[in-house]
């Protein structure tokens, strides 16, 4: 999927543009940065309420090309400096984290589909 | 023109079929136009036209009535009124009075379609209230092109720059080559999370290793880096030592140390703080993470006297050249 397509299917903003030929073919939601890390590809696209430089860093070690801020969370300055030094995208949607994956879904994102029960300590 | 030599210079690189399809249709008529526009009304004699022909060096103007467009005026329309010895008459008498047209969201490439087809010069850009927005000749296309490709090149340099080398090390000859990076983890410092690990990442792929072994020890160092920031007294340091054959990476600290590694292995297992959890930590997934990207991981930890996170990944040996 396009930055465009994303852009149409949440009423979103771009923040950073990501470098132009970007194509995401799946996606993960969370706000912990290290269950982000557990299933990070190349390629998938980063939903996120948490919006602080560790956010963008979490892309950056794992090549995720652009993060997509929920709920209008619009997050602060140096974190855009951060990503457009880096090179990764910002997105920001209005709709809260759910909704915002939900739509995506719809558009025809994927995740990443059913996975195995793993015992919590 | 320094520019467009550096532009020509690299003419010859492939760039992604995506990016030359964006310039061709996506680039809009808005971002190539002119928008300074010098015009004249229809009252304005042909001696004038030569005027501001001449002092602005173009080759045409717009002739606007009460901000509506009623025709353009042309090279062509003046040597027409200078044969005719009919400087003194309105524009009027000679304006072209059907102007061709474009809308600023129409793609650049369309534009060029219509100049070719129609054979002229240039192209006024109307906005949805019929109000000139701006000129599109031949040349703003040239430019705008030019523009655009400079900048799709400079943006796939970019992405490509990062990985240089051909073979990991391959710069680097010695009977026994390594390199060490170390560097302080301050305790509590959020701001400077992931600096050490993003550094090493850009430090391999300087040094040619692939992406995808630069990503995990990327991803190893970062769950370590973090741990350090979140889980020590007075933070600690991270070493890397990376050889031809192997890249080790070590984290280690002066305490408090952990009290059950087998238990803090385990997926979920935290005792991450609130202030961690605010900042997106605490999953008890990040000694999983480093396990699952390393080939060896080895923890040493002590009460009192600190923990030590050894990481090692073997460079396959297809990359090592
Ligand atoms: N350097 C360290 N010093 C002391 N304790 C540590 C250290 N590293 C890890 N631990 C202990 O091991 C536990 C598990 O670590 P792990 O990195 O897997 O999860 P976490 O840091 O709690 O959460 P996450 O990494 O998912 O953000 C920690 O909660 C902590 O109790
Ligand atoms: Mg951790």
């Amino acid at each position: 999927m396009k930055v465009k397509e994303i852009i149409e299917a949440i009423a979103g903003e771009i923040l950073v543009p990501p470098a132009v030929d970007i194509e995401v073919d799946r996606a993960f939601a969370a706000d912990l940065m290290s269950d982000i890390l557990a299933f990070a590809q190349p390629q998938m696209l980063m939903i996120t309420g948490m919006t602080n430089l560790q956010a963008v860093r979490t892309a950056e070690m794992s090549d995720m090309p652009v993060i997509l801020f929920a709920r209008g969370k619009r997050p602060p300055a140096a974190l855009l400096e951060l990503a457009q030094e880096i090179g990764i995208g910002i997105l920001l949607s209005p709709y809260t984290m759910y909704e915002t994956s939900g739509l995506l879904y719809q558009a025809g994102l994927p995740g990443m589909g059913k996975l195995p029960t793993v015992q919590q300590q | 023109m320094s520019q467009q030599f550096s532009l020509f210079a690299r003419m010859g690189k492939d760039l992604p079929l995506s990016i030359l399809h964006e310039l061709t249709c996506e680039l809009k008529v808005s971002r190539v136009m002119t928008t300074e526009i010098t015009t004249l009304p229809s009252t304005a004699s042909m001696q004038e036209v030569k005027e501001l022909l001449r002092s602005h060096r173009i080759s045409g103007i717009p002739i606007v009535d009460e901000e509506t467009l009623v025709g353009v005026v042309s090279v062509e329309d003046l040597i027409l009124a200078l044969e005719q010895h009919a400087l003194d008459t309105p524009v009027s008498r000679f304006m072209t009075p059907q102007v061709l047209t474009a809308h600023p969201e129409e793609p650049v490439f369309e534009a060029l379609k219509q100049l070719e087809r129609q054979g002229i010069g240039r192209l006024l850009v109307l906005d949805e209230d019929g109000k000139l927005a701006g000129i599109l000749t031949k040349g703003d296309i040239m430019l705008g092109l030019l523009g655009a490709l400079q900048q799709a090149y400079d943006r796939v340099e970019r992405l490509g720059r990062e990985r240089q080398p051909r073979y990991f090390f391959e710069a680097l000859v010695s009977d026994e080559t390594s390199l060490i990076l170390s560097y302080h983890v301050r305790p509590n410092d959020f701001t400077q999370g992931g600096r050490a690990s993003a550094q090493v990442k850009k430090a391999l792929l300087q040094i040619g290793a692939t992406p995808q072994l630069s990503r995990r020890v990327a991803i190893a160092a970062y769950e370590a880096e973090i741990n350090l920031i979140i889980h020590t007294d007075d933070g600690g340091h991270i070493v890397v030592k990376i050889q031809p054959e192997k890249i080790t990476v070590v984290a280690h600290d002066t305490g408090p140390g952990i009290a059950n590694v087998e238990l803090a292995r385990q997926p979920g297992y935290t005792t991450a703080s609130e202030t961690a959890r605010e900042m997106g930590f605490g999953a008890g997934m990040g000694l999983t993470n480093i396990e699952r990207c390393t080939d060896e991981m080895h923890i040493w930890s002590a009460i009192g006297s600190g923990t030590r996170i050894e990481m090692i990944f073997y460079v396959p040996p297809e990359e090592s050249a």
